[in-house]
């Protein structure tokens, strides 16, 4: 009885494991099958034979390595943007009472319930009237202001973590607040720092509904955009399509195997704690 | 030496300092999300085409009440709670049951846990777009194994079918949001005091026993939490759904997000857009509150 019970678990632990990677590896397999294979063994479970030359073609013979480079330069201006904004203001959080500190967290809070969407028409109108459309830029800021509710939280946590006492010790040194705060809390809160700059990234590495609304030019296209135009222009290109789609997946992935464990540790501290 | 400053200059840096450090988070905020969400409550009142841009103006109620005449309107408003209820429950049971076998320890947990907590980092518009294609006849194999086991007469793409065409997002959606459930309810396992199960396992309860009388009261707060905030953050989101099937075919798959975006990135109407998405607005205010009171008799019935 008692091994059916363990085994049974082992079934479901498999049965899981198995949900969550068989989309990756189909990706996978579509991306390395020869194109002329496609349509006789589109549905196999391996293919006949492998190539590496859709991810050759999309590198070095299509736009993907533009939308790339976009989507890098907003998802990392905007991360490091957050952060350091966001460092700031979860300090504050941390370390000071004042008046109207339960109104800001509010105000944060609420910016986390409403549908973005409702907000999508009114910053596409002021973004065209600062002619800003079609710019990196813009989708920098929006993304930046985004993410700083949440990351703010996260960071504050962070803080929460570290003894007040070090900053007064610092302080007692002849340190001001700012350079206690720089010199010797920021360095403490470095995977703290990490965790969030990744957490921005990886949003807005996968942006999509605000990038297509504010940008429609092949030149300053993030990944995703440039993936869906790609898709609904070629849609035939099955090799190449999955051959980008496992691109976009590497900058996740990467920050994900990093943090994942991590998640669930702060996760954890944070629930004890409440 | 720095002079000695006043003492109302003193207590006003004091009172400063935090607004120091919160005003480039606040300035920032209020531009790009207070101000365009006041903007945007406000097209809902006005006649903002960029089609026409001379027929703009204040029209006071008329975008809701052409939405009360809107078939596809209370299309996509059914569509929505169907979305999000069989997302969310879906997600939440098969989430928990994932927290129940990573919260004993066996041997590669450690690995498993990596794996299976995957799908939360692959970024949306790819599951969309995996996912589509997992359901397309020529390339994917899941047409095939529904027909191998009859549940389909064909293998034809669900995602095509108006009847059945929902749960291809269901799915893609679940796949990703299990993850969320599971992370958050295993956090929350872990911090059961051990000791409670032992005093039961003493008592002779059985496995069913301890989980009802211990497992779930612990796990209720933040089952609560995780739910509703799930459920408002499901029923805003329109990337999986519009991707995949943009709202078709015949707005089977159109929900008032997808709704809201068409209507303002492919018409350009952002006057029916917004009036759309106050009323989204609404219905999940609603919801939140009905939940926030729930719990609070909850809490009444403990005490």
């Amino acid at each position: 009885m008692k091994t059916l019970l363990a085994g049974s678990r082992y079934l479901a632990v498999a049965a899981y494991v198995l949900f969550a990677l068989f989309p990756l590896y189909w990706l996978l397999k579509i991306a390395i099958t020869p194109e002329k294979l496609i349509y006789t063994q589109g549905t196999a479970l391996w293919p006949s034979s492998v190539t590496l030359d859709n991810f050759r073609s999309v590198i070095f013979a299509s736009d993907f390595l533009a939308y790339f480079r976009n989507s890098v330069t907003v998802s990392l201006v905007s991360a490091a943007l957050t952060t350091v904004i966001a460092a700031a203001a979860g300090y504050a959080f941390s370390r000071f009472r004042f008046k109207g500190k339960s109104l800001v967290v509010v105000l944060l809070l609420i910016t986390q319930m409403f549908p973005l969407l409702m907000i999508i028409a009114p910053i596409y109108k002021i973004v065209a009237s600062l002619g800003l459309l079609n710019t990196l830029t813009s989708l920098i800021v929006v993304y930046t202001a985004f993410n700083i509710p949440f990351a703010t939280f996260l960071m504050q946590s962070f803080f929460d973590g570290i003894p007040r006492d070090l900053d007064e010790a610092a302080m007692m040194d002849g340190c001001t607040r700012l350079q206690a705060f720089r010199k010797v809390i920021l360095p403490l809160t470095l995977p703290g720092l990490a965790a969030t700059l990744g957490f921005i990234f990886t949003a807005a590495w996968s942006e999509l509904l605000f990038a297509l609304m504010l940008i429609n030019s092949n030149d300053s296209m993030t990944f995703p955009v440039g993936l869906l135009t790609f898709v609904s222009k070629f849609s035939v290109d099955w090799g190449q399509m999955m051959a980008a789609g496992v691109l976009a997946l590497v900058p996740s992935c990467l920050f994900f195997v990093f943090i994942q464990r991590y998640l669930v540790q702060g996760l954890t501290a944070g629930a004890v704690k409440g | 030496m720095p002079p000695v400053a006043t003492p109302w200059r003193a207590r006003l840096a004091v009172a400063a300092e935090p607004w120091l450090y919160l005003s480039p988070s606040l300035i920032l905020i209020a531009l790009v999300m207070l101000l365009p969400l006041v903007i945007g409550i406000s097209y809902a009142f006005q006649a903002i085409s960029l089609m026409n841009p001379f027929d703009s103006g204040w029209i006071g109620l008329q975008n809701f009440s052409t939405l009360m005449d809107d078939a596809k309107f209370w299309k996509s408003l059914k569509n929505t709670f169907h979305w999000t209820l069989a997302s969310v429950v879906l997600q939440f049971l098969l989430g928990l049951g994932l927290a129940l076998l990573l919260n004993r320890g066996f041997h590669g947990r450690k690995l498993v846990q990596a794996l299976v907590f995957l799908p939360w980092a692959v970024p949306t518009f790819l599951s969309a777009l995996t996912w589509s294609w997992l359901f397309n006849p020529v390339i994917g194999p899941i047409p095939h194994w529904l027909a191998a086991v009859g549940i389909l007469s064909e293998p034809y793409n669900i995602l095509s079918d108006p009847d059945t065409a929902l749960w291809g997002p269901i799915i893609a959606n679940v796949w990703f949001g299990i993850p969320f459930f599971a992370i958050t309810l295993l956090a929350a396992l872990q911090s059961i005091p051990n000791d409670l199960y032992e005093a039961a396992a003493i008592d002779g309860a059985s496995a069913w026993q301890c989980f009802v009388k211990i497992t779930l009261p612990f796990l209720a707060p933040m089952i609560l939490i995780t739910v509703m905030l799930r459920a408002i953050w499901v029923a805003n989101f329109a990337d999986l759904i519009f991707v995949m099937t943009g709202g078709g075919p015949a707005n089977s798959t159109q929900i008032l997000s997808t709704y809201i975006f068409t209507t303002a990135f492919r018409k350009l109407d952002f006057g029916y857009a917004s009036a759309i998405a106050v009323v989204l607005l609404l219905l999940l205010l609603a919801y939140a509150a009905l939940l926030l009171r729930l719990r609070k008799s909850l809490k009444m019935v403990d005490s």
